[in-house]
């Protein structure tokens, strides 16, 4: 009945596999997550042993790729917290539309639900028009995804309950058009966003940023790498700029914690401080 | 581990109903329990920090929601976040994990129970409430092949009977019991901490 075949060892031993031969480094992401979800996929794609496993993804890099977008989480929604997304309206928004180009940065964005929330956010403040949304992540199957701006419309009465939560101003329903059991998302809302890879682990910064969001990535990180990517964040926040986090997650206790001061008690909205 | 943290860890999992049976069960847990205790309740995502100060009211041991990396002490309670499933590492320390639901819950109590029996092993005591759903009854399989101890509410006692009744079948159970009953056993599982 015990579902974990895979000792946490023999995971260590597939995360080493996959930085030397691929360069993709899950050595400091936090253990249990990373346990349950390979073992999942071994369940999943019924290996016979772990060593068959092993030589799978040593051996086939496809199967390697499948391994990476697998163990990493890809689970996202739009306006998730729609507190956070009302928060952002009330306090960021006002404070980016000064800026006469606003540069945001969406790492670890997944298939991109969270990223077309805030260009419909900025839309309504009538500032997508001078933003440019730069949205990332390790998965490129994920970015693929999300440029295609089409997502399932199950999902969309559940959006359109925490669109208006979220203080939204609009019908919901005229961002997207339905198709089968498809919504597909206003090309305009799209126009601004520009969807890459880019690995927190292992890539630098690329540009300079007055936001920057990034929620529920760090928790999957071990301390040591939590801090390193928030050194990254700080490095590529203007003075001034906003740092936005996942509801679990937290500055406090981090080696950046003294640059930034927060936004308001509840929502995990950082502000740094001008230097 | 640098702290002293917990060496033996209580499992709390409830849905439908469940919530009742912890509000009964808390005022009976010894204020020098030397276990962590870990409640993962099956509810609506929003507004749950309230969760926590309804279960602080029941008892004088500390109560909170769960933070990532933070390590889990004897005598306090920790309440698996809404939307978020709560993740045990070898070195005491928890985890939050935003992946898929699993019987269509976040956070599960089967996840939970796995990962912690993983870590605890048979210093693992797992107690399953009331509710409508399967989940858990997984979890308490694997606290079982670990020797760790399981305990189910008695069906007859518990507002919605499906969850605890499916683990009866399901698992080899150790003790069946109502609500009341339950601290009695927590305590002698856990022990007191000296001093």
């Amino acid at each position: 009945m015990n579902r974990n075949h895979i000792s946490e060892q023999e995971v260590s031993m597939l995360l080493n596999d996959v930085l030397e031969r691929y360069g993709y480094d899950f050595t400091e992401y936090a253990h249990a997550s990373i346990n349950r979800r390979v073992n999942h996929l071994f369940q999943l794609d019924r290996f016979p042993s772990f060593a068959e496993f092993r030589y799978r993804i040593i051996a086939d890099a496809g199967y390697a790729l499948r391994f990476v977008e697998e163990i990493t989480v890809n689970v996202t929604e739009m306006f998730r917290d729609p507190q956070f997304y009302y928060m952002l309206r009330q306090q960021v928004l006002p404070v980016l539309a000064t800026y006469p180009l606003i540069r945001i940065w969406h790492a670890g964005c997944s298939t991109g639900e969270e990223v077309y929330s805030f260009a419909i956010l900025l839309k309504e403040a009538n500032l997508l028009h001078k933003s440019v949304i730069y949205a990332t992540d390790i998965n490129t199957s994920v970015l693929e995804k999300g440029r295609t701006g089409i997502f399932p419309l199950s999902q969309m009465q559940q959006y359109s309950r925490n669109y208006m939560e979220a203080g939204g101003l609009h019908d919901f329903s005229s961002y997207y058009t339905a198709n089968y059991e498809y919504a597909k998302f206003r090309q305009d809302l799209g126009e601004k966003i520009i969807f890459s890879p880019h690995n927190l682990v292992t890539d630098g910064s690329f540009n300079e940023f007055q936001l920057i969001i990034c929620r529920n990535v760090l928790i999957y990180f071990n301390k040591t790498l939590q801090d390193k990517v928030l050194r990254l964040f700080g490095d590529s926040l203007e003075p001034l700029g906003f740092l936005a986090l996942g509801s679990k997650e937290s500055l406090n206790f981090t080696s950046v914690s003294g640059q930034f001061r927060q936004v308001d008690s509840k929502e995990k909205i950082w502000r740094k401080h001008h230097l | 581990m640098a702290m002293d943290t917990a060496s033996r860890v209580v499992l709390i999992g409830g849905s439908a109903g469940g919530l009742q049976a912890i509000l009964t069960l808390l005022p009976g847990l010894s204020p020098r329990l030397n276990a962590a205790v870990i409640i993962v309740l099956h509810r609506q995502s929003s507004a749950d920090s309230v969760l926590a100060e309804l279960l602080a009211v029941k008892t004088s041991l500390p109560v909170r929601e769960a933070e990532e990396k933070e390590a889990l002490l004897p005598g306090a309670i920790y309440i698996a976040p809404g939307d978020y499933h709560l993740l045990v590492e070898t070195d005491h320390t928890l985890s939050l994990d935003y992946s898929e639901k699993v019987n269509f819950s976040r956070p599960s109590i089967d996840v939970t129970f796995s990962s912690a029996v993983g870590v605890f092993g048979a210093k693992t005591m797992a107690v399953l409430l009331s509710g409508a759903n399967g989940d858990g009854v997984e979890g308490l399989g694997d606290v079982h092949e670990a020797g760790g101890i399981t305990i189910v509410q008695d069906p007859d006692t518990a507002v919605v009977d499906f969850m605890p009744r499916h683990a009866i079948q399901a698992v080899p159970v150790d003790h069946v019991l109502v609500a009341a009953d339950m601290a009695s056993f927590i305590n002698n599982f856990a022990g007191l901490m000296v001093g």
